[in-house]
């Protein structure tokens, strides 16, 4: 009797669960679908679903436009160096915070947070001037050192949120085996802090591959990622749905197919400390 | 993933990418451009410049509004990431006065210079002297649909009035079947419904400015404007014709969904084209509306390469914009897609080749590009140079906001005398910050 | 427990975080209050002197200014409103048993990894467009007339689009809280015969509020600087105009960067009288 009950909760559940799953996911689909159609294929009212001529005509059309390679590979440095320094500096500072707690701990990190209130558009004059006169514009490099700084205190509270976790006896009980701090940090904390830490690379990964007024207004060529691509194929002449599709897939794969290969570390450390 | 993969996909990466910039030809410009159609048809042909002069070309391609907020911050920092910067009208003679520009007065002997519409070439100009050449040009004109006309009993004149306009647009109107009369121009933004309205005003009377510099949005000829294009568009336009802007537009003629579209001159070639076009062969074109007053609502416009002062490579940069403006090029295009795809406006020899002439919109695109002048833009007198807009530092931010007050109006979330207060306000506001 | 010793090197060790942000804060604070007191246009000849407070009064007494406040908060406030309640409701569902629960965990989150660029494009042209666009397709399936989305609710769009953005980041960590519930004592109160609508109230919202404080927290500062939604849908027209988008008309459209500095003082003040009021709650929250 019981065991009907539930099957046939479960049943509900999991349909409710998945319209509203495939509702959510429905605009990436038709994204997806449409960078298959031809152009007039795009608008044919009404709107077919799976049934259309498939092609990949745009995707050849946007391949010779644009050198694809370059945005991409840009996109994973710039997103990729970003995530990676910005731990390296995150992660001691992260510790201090969590097991030498001191008065003004909380503040410090708070006040972390509140840099990233300062608007983008305000300060980009200076920027750029300073960009200039430090010669690096459109340099892979000054965007990676941005992008680690705009995302550093995501980084250092997720960090924070997930050492407290870890109960103090273990380090303790390393440090009365005369573990030097560098052991400590290296051989106790770190792998124990391994699911944290993956989940913060991925999601300082995501945010960095999705910032788009930096990357945009501080590049031209060499270091123009992804953001400054789908820029050429926003409201051009004519019809463009099918082409838009297309560069907008391109734009948007590689994150997405990274992002759910590792959803279950991503969700495992996203807590920012919401679980006690 | 290990971040060990991850520096190591990082590094092979980078390491290609150095590479294959070490192949690179040494001669290398960089061109900031927006992304029409006829810019992107360019891009394809880039691979012969570079054969013949071993130039090899970067392409930064924008969206209008980012390239214009690109290439903005880029020049007035001097911040040199561009070796040319495909800017219009408006910007060109503000820009070449402040000396950011190079001016192009040794462009060679077989670039005939001479050959470029003197309309282009003077608002390309700033004190007689010319810092951007024309890649094409438009006015603007009325794109129609011969069968819809016929369909409605009546004949388009050579040059309409507002008022023939009107009732035509009334008779092609069919709820029934979505088609709309007229489909117009009413996003906001100085380059899209702004830059509409500011041309269709020019006809009515009305004017930006006054010889002081006194904002006009409290005269009575405003008024008519914005009241006769709200009418006729709630009366004949497509749902939603406040959001629409030239590409939206484009689409709904192409579509069939339109019977009347007065917009850039450019676009007659898109509309004719049957493989973009469902209505291709049934496309009749006139001048733009008048009201009688001596002044009709044709803009003038072009899109031009120019040479910002901060560049290396001014040589190599003229080459291009000689190789990319000239007659050779219009060949190349005709060429190998059509004579009616070539960029259009630019070079009066273009208008005097018979294979161009017998283009069914040629005729009227140079008819309605030589009735435009700059220089004399409004039935009574006013201190600025431009048509669709005030050759003035200030206007952009202005008019986008004025912009976004009419299409406001539009989408009837104000009214008609609301819109042009707040309009008169901002401008007064602005223009007396800019010490006028 | 912490020694002298420890102390010292937890200092050394934060230094270099507290270093970089605060010259990344300190540097363009700065300079945005110098250019905030200076005629700078880049279009009439660059810095053209102090001006003292001009710049702030003129920004002020811009009749855009209250309205852009307004939209501000309105769309921050929507989204935070519509990607909790939603939140809730969906990490809750997706909490329960059923079949393919990785699978439907994976649709929900993609929109998160799209970028903000790519998604207003995607909505606007290809469901909100009123010709072309699913909705108008869907609206006229079932007869109706086909909505204007930009110009008619174009507030209400902005909200729909940038929550369908921060949707799955709320439900994850919401998620992860829920999944933290205690079992035992959801079913003791259901023996007591607690109705599910008192048991959600008593027992699961409680025990969800620091998750919630969090997502407001951190959705908050990202909310506040949201740019490219508008950019590409209405461009600040039909009144939503946020604080930001302001700014940007007043520094990159007007050419007028030292009352578009002016701007992002007040920007500054803004956020952080959000963020006190915020870290009042937060602080109170993680302090339990």
């Amino acid at each position: 009797m019981a065991r009907a009950v539930t099957t046939q909760r479960k049943a509900l559940n999991t349909a409710v669960a998945w319209i509203i799953g495939l509702l959510i996911f429905f605009p990436i689909l038709w994204t997806i679908l449409t960078s298959f159609k031809t152009e007039a294929d795009a608008i044919a009212n009404p709107p077919v679903l799976f049934a259309f001529d498939w092609t990949l005509e745009n995707y050849a059309e946007v391949m010779e436009r644009s050198n694809y390679g370059r945005f991409l590979s840009n996109s994973i440095i710039i997103a990729g160096g970003s995530t990676i320094l910005g731990i390296i500096i995150a992660v001691p500072a992260a510790w201090s915070m969590a097991f030498v707690p001191s008065k003004r701990t909380k503040d410090i990190l708070l006040w972390m947070l509140s840099t990233k209130m300062l608007p983008a558009v305000g300060v980009l004059y200076p920027i750029y001037l300073l960009c200039i006169q430090l010669g690096v514009l459109d340099n892979r490099f000054a965007l990676v050192v941005i992008l680690m700084l705009i995302n550093l205190p995501i980084i250092v509270w997720m960090l924070y949120t997930y050492f407290k976790e870890i109960p103090g006896e273990i380090l303790e009980a390393a440090r009365m085996d005369g573990a030097s701090l560098k052991e400590e940090i290296l051989y106790v904390l770190t792998p124990m802090a391994v699911p944290g830490i993956a989940s913060t690379l991925l999601l300082n990964f995501i945010l960095a591959w999705n910032e788009a007024f930096w990357t945009l207004n501080l590049t031209s060529v060499d270091a123009a990622p992804l953001t400054a691509f789908i820029a050429s194929y926003s409201s051009p002449e004519g019809l463009f749905f099918a082409k838009l599709s297309a560069a907008s897939t391109m734009a948007i794969a590689p994150i997405l197919i990274l992002g759910w290969f590792s959803q279950k570390q991503l969700v495992r450390g996203l807590t920012f400390g919401a679980v006690k | 993933m290990s971040s060990k993969t991850l520096i190591r996909t990082t590094s092979a990466l980078a390491l290609c990418l150095t590479a294959s910039a070490a192949l690179a030809q040494d001669t290398t410009i960089t061109i900031a451009t927006v992304n029409n159609g006829d810019m992107i048809r360019m891009q394809g042909y880039t691979d012969q410049f570079t054969e013949a002069t071993g130039i090899a070309v970067e392409w930064v391609t924008l969206e209008e509004n980012v390239l214009r907020q690109r290439v903005t911050t880029d020049i007035t920092t001097n911040g040199g990431q561009f070796d040319i910067m495909t800017i219009g009208m408006y910007e060109t003679p503000i820009w070449g006065a402040n000396g950011w520009l190079v001016p192009l007065d040794n462009l060679s002997e077989e670039y005939n210079v001479d050959d470029i519409l003197p309309a282009m070439r003077g608002g390309l100009s700033h004190e007689g002297t010319l810092y951007a050449a024309p890649f094409y040009g438009e006015s603007s004109m009325v794109m129609y649909r011969t069968d819809l006309m016929e369909a409605a009993g009546l004949e388009m004149p050579e040059a309409p009035t507002w008022q023939f306009i009107r009732e035509a647009a009334a008779a092609m109107t069919d709820r029934e079947n979505d088609i709309n009369g007229i489909c117009l121009r009413g996003k906001a933004g100085w380059g899209e419904g702004g830059a509409f309205i500011t041309a269709m005003s020019n006809s009515f009377g009305a004017r930006w400015f006054d010889m002081d510099w006194n904002a006009q949005f409290d005269t009575q000829p405003w008024l008519d404007t914005l009241t006769f294009f709200e009418g006729m568009m709630s009366e004949s336009g497509p749902a939603g014709y406040a959001t629409n802007g030239f590409t939206e537009n484009l689409n709904l003629f192409n579509q069939g969904l339109c019977g009347m579209w007065i917009d850039a001159t450019v676009a007659a070639s898109f509309v004719t084209n049957p493989e973009d076009s469902e209505v291709a062969d049934s496309v009749g074109f006139a001048l733009a509306p008048d009201n009688g007053l001596g002044v009709r609502s044709n803009w003038l416009w072009a899109w031009a390469l120019a040479i910002p002062a901060g560049t290396q490579q001014s040589d190599a940069a003229l080459q291009f914009i000689e190789w990319a403006t000239s007659s050779d090029y219009i060949e190349l295009v005709a060429e190998n897609e059509g004579w009616a795809n070539v960029p259009p406006g630019a070079r009066t020899s273009l208008y005097e080749n018979p294979n161009y002439i017998s283009v069914p919109f040629a005729q009227m695109t140079l008819d309605s590009i030589l009735s435009a002048d700059p220089n004399n833009s409004t039935v009574e007198p006013s201190p600025y140079v431009g048509i669709q807009f005030a050759a003035i530092p200030e206007f952009a931010g202005i008019a986008s906001e004025v912009s976004q007050e009419f299409s406001a109006f539009y989408a009837g979330q104000q009214t008609v005398e609301e819109a042009l207060a707040n309009a008169q306000a901002i401008t007064s506001e602005a223009m007396e910050a800019a010490g006028y | 427990m912490a020694t002298q010793h420890s102390r010292s090197a937890a200092r050394i060790m934060m230094a270099p975080a507290v270093f970089f942000l605060l010259v990344w804060m300190l540097v363009p604070l700065c300079m945005t209050l110098w250019f905030s007191v200076r005629d700078f246009r880049p279009l009439r000849g660059g810095d053209n002197g102090f001006v003292g407070l001009e710049n702030f009064v003129r920004f002020v007494s811009s009749s855009a200014f209250w309205p852009a406040i307004l939209t501000t908060l309105m769309i921050v406030g929507g989204v935070l409103l519509i990607s909790i309640v939603f939140g809730v409701l969906l990490a809750i569902l997706l909490d329960k048993p059923m079949w393919g629960q990785g699978i439907v965990r994976i649709l929900v989150i993609a929109p998160f990894f799209v970028m903000p660029t790519v998604s207003a494009l995607v909505w606007k042209n290809m469901f909100m467009d009123s010709v072309n666009g699913v909705f108008a397709h869907l609206w006229r399936f079932f007869g109706a007339d086909p909505v204007v989305w930009l110009s008619e609710v174009p507030t209400f769009s902005i909200v729909m689009i940038v929550s369908w953005q921060w949707l799955p980041f709320a439900t994850l960590i919401l998620l992860t809280a829920i999944q933290s519930l205690d079992s035992e004592q959801l079913e003791a109160a259901e023996m007591d015969g607690a109705s599910p609508l008192s048991r959600f109230f008593y027992i699961t919202l409680p025990h969800l509020s620091r998750a919630i404080t969090i997502v407001v927290l951190i959705q908050t500062i990202f909310l506040l600087a949201i740019f490219a939604e508008i950019f590409v849908t209405t461009g600040g027209a039909f009144g939503t105009r946020t604080l930001t988008y302001l700014i940007f008309q007043r520094v990159l459209e007007s050419q007028n960067v030292g009352l578009g500095s002016a701007g992002g003082v007040y920007a500054i003040i803004l956020a952080n009288i959000v963020a006190l009021f915020l870290m009042r709650i937060v602080g109170k929250n993680l302090d339990k």
